[in-house]
């Protein structure tokens, strides 16, 4: 067990049996090293299956969305990220703070079991993290790799190891910043020519199956009956009618989450077609900062994302798709 | 038994497309999918699983019914099935081929889905023996042999060449078709590479996955488990692991206004995992995750099976496995539910 494992179980245990908090939610090991799942602990029986390790980065925060509907008082683990996505769930009324205790956890990046497979390394029956190393053990042999070779994009490109918001923090070792620019991508396709972009896009999202999970993992997706879902709508769909259709999907979608988007990364973490979604929503956020000044969702769990508050500062509308047009 | 080198693969698959559509993984956008192939197109043999199973050949995601034209009050019925053209399906893993046993009770039975029907009899498919099958692989577990797929014809491939074997009548006419492109022998080589797939398959770690509590035990309990709900706890409802499944095969049927005198009726898939699966005027008879979480397993090892002698509708294909966001997936469900602890 890692030393901030020990910690965290530790302080679930303690929280749990004093009955300062009612449930725990955390991760569950798996059947392997890297598949735990998202969990509810409510008993310290259970949380001998509490598991952190490099394989957790599911986003926990909008579990507390359904697990608070239950009642109680909820004690939840967020990595650094997490913690905006938790901000701006209350800052929209979807979750009481006040419910809910925050303990904010050391993140060191976290793996992407697919990209050790794309390596060639399948029938995976163990993994090991060693500081900078990974080590992966298989029923065709061992190997080994950088940690940065096989982070899930979304931790290549880390926003941020500060936390937005913490009861408690449980940190044993430094968390170094990267230094890898999270718009490079975006910087790319605006290099693009329009032709260029259009093919990129529609190559990405013609492989899109509507499975729905990027916008159920979405912390900023929680309406309670989606606009896709809702029959009355006279938009609901279920299936990719056609190209055009999926795009739709994805534009409306980053639309209806910008101003609103922390950037947690969970939507291209959890694509099983791997479309970078997070593409969409950083453009988003790289115009947002550009137009209206630097902004990070999710920084505080109070106040108006600049999409919804005028200031005289804010470049002219009509202008902004000029691309010298900048927040003054 | 025939071989070819694979360098000289895309001539095979240039020498089939040219007589008749060729459908086989294809990588687009980095990912491999069944698709058209068309000459010059990167071919993605060699990957294990494609995201999407081979399915959509015969049940597609979405696809037209009907169409109906309004003109005032009266409505005229277009149908526009059309004769299906035969086509090639290439490189359909053993746990893929066993689905379509799945399907085919679906679809096949009485009242037979004339749409799945016309599609899977047009059909020649040839098989791809599995060599390299991962830790998410477990078709042993429902008697599926990776190493030996039939079908209409079956393929297994090295890092030189690639064996054929025609199995059937449709296989043969294929054969002929390319016959020219290919040597004899091979049988040796194929027999060393099964043996050393199966080898594998004994040591992965789902293939000693125990079914029989749900071949022994009464429907309603376990129907009645306590354990559905941690089970289903983490499930984001999205429809990833029905969407990749090889033998699902829910549907909906939806209408919408092509224009002011035209209505398209299609039919899409569906997910149990979804709110509105099999909402009717008076709601919904699974209100919860946990039960539409329920539903998916239930169907697949317990009410499938009962219905159709006893087959399961899982093949251990393991996308499920592999694509769910959060980790869950049938085989915590199978040990949780009727496993043996800690095996």
């Amino acid at each position: 067990m890692n030393k901030v494992e020990e910690l965290i179980v530790k302080r679930a245990r303690e929280l749990l049996s004093s009955k300062e908090v009612d449930k725990v939610i955390g991760w569950k090991k798996g059947e392997f090293y890297f598949d735990p799942s998202p969990a509810v602990f409510t008993s310290e029986e259970e949380l001998k299956d509490f598991v952190y390790n490099g394989f957790c980065g599911a986003n926990l925060s909008k579990y507390l969305v359904q697990e608070l509907k239950k009642g109680g008082k909820i004690a939840v683990f967020l990595k650094p990220c997490d913690t905006y996505s938790f901000n701006e769930l209350v800052k929209e009324h979807r979750v009481d703070k006040n419910a809910v205790k925050v303990i904010a956890i050391e993140c060191q990046g976290k793996l992407d079991i697919e990209k050790i497979k794309e390596k060639g390394v399948s029938a995976v029956t163990e993994t090991e993290e060693n500081g900078e190393e990974v080590i992966v053990s298989s029923l065709y042999g061992s190997a080994k790799f950088r940690k940065e070779e096989v982070l899930l994009e979304k931790c290549l490109t880390c926003k941020s190891k500060k936390f937005a918001v913490a009861d408690e923090t449980i940190v044993v070792n430094e968390m170094k910043e990267t230094a890898n620019d999270r718009f490079s991508g975006v910087e790319e396709l605006e290099r693009m020519s329009e032709e260029e972009r259009f093919a990129f896009w529609k190559g990405e999202l013609s492989k899109c199956i509507r499975c729905n999970a990027c916008r159920n993992v979405c912390p900023a997706c929680t309406c309670v009956k989606c606009v896709f879902d809702n029959n009355a709508s006279g938009m609901a769909t279920k299936a990719p009618a056609d190209t055009f259709e999926e795009q739709m999907f994805h534009i409306i979608r980053a639309y209806h989450v910008a101003g609103r988007c922390t950037d947690c990364g969970e939507c291209s973490r959890v694509c099983p077609q791997h479309i970078p979604l997070h593409l969409l929503n950083r453009k988003f956020i790289k115009d947002i900062n550009r137009l209206y000044g630097d902004f990070q969702a999710g920084e505080a769990d109070e106040g108006k994302n600049p999409l919804i508050e005028y200031t005289e500062k804010d470049a002219d509308p009509t202008a902004a798709v000029n691309g010298e047009v900048r927040h003054a | 038994m025939l071989k070819i080198k694979v360098q000289d693969l895309n001539k095979l698959f240039d020498a089939i497309s040219e007589k008749e559509p060729l459908y086989m993984p294809l990588e687009k956008a980095g990912e491999a999918n069944y698709g058209l192939y068309k000459t010059g197109e990167k071919t993605a043999l060699d990957v294990l699983k494609t995201v999407k199973s081979a399915k959509d050949l015969f049940f597609p995601q979405s696809e037209t019914i009907v169409k109906f034209k309004t003109e005032g009050k009266n409505i005229t019925v277009e149908d526009i099935r059309e004769e299906v053209k035969p086509f090639v399906l290439f490189g359909v893993k053993a746990c893929d081929f066993k689905a379509f046993e799945v399907l085919d009770k679906v679809f096949l039975a009485d009242p037979v889905d004339t749409y799945y029907q016309a599609k899977r009899n047009a059909c020649t498919v040839v098989t791809f023996a599995c060599r390299r099958p991962e830790e998410s692989c477990f078709c042993k577990v429902f008697g599926i042999d990776a190493a030996n797929p039939v079908g209409d014809v079956t393929i297994w491939k090295d890092d030189e060449n690639l064996y054929w074997r025609e199995n059937t009548e449709k296989g043969s006419k294929l054969t002929e078709s390319v016959r020219y492109l290919f040597a004899e022998g091979g049988e040796k080589d194929v027999q060393n590479q099964q043996e050393e797939t199966r080898k594998i398959i004994e040591k992965l770690p789902f293939s000693s996955l125990d079914l029989s509590y749900f071949e022994n035990t009464e429907m309603m309990d376990i129907f009645n488990r306590p354990e559905w709900q941690k089970l289903s706890e983490a499930c984001l409802a999205c429809g990833t692991c029905t969407f990749v499944c090889p033998t699902c095969q829910c549907f909906d049927i939806r209408e919408f206004k092509a224009s002011n005198d035209q209505i398209i009726r299609y039919r899409c898939w569906d997910s149990c995992m979804y709110s509105d699966f099999t909402q009717m005027s008076h709601g919904n008879n699974r209100t919860t995750q946990m039960q539409r979480y329920r539903q998916r397993f239930m169907h697949k090892l317990v009410y499938y099976p009962e219905n159709n002698g006893g087959l399961f509708s899982c093949v251990g294909c393991g996308r499920c496995v592999n694509k769910c966001p959060q980790k869950l997936n049938i085989v915590k469900v199978v040990k949780t539910l009727g496993g043996k602890k800690d095996d």
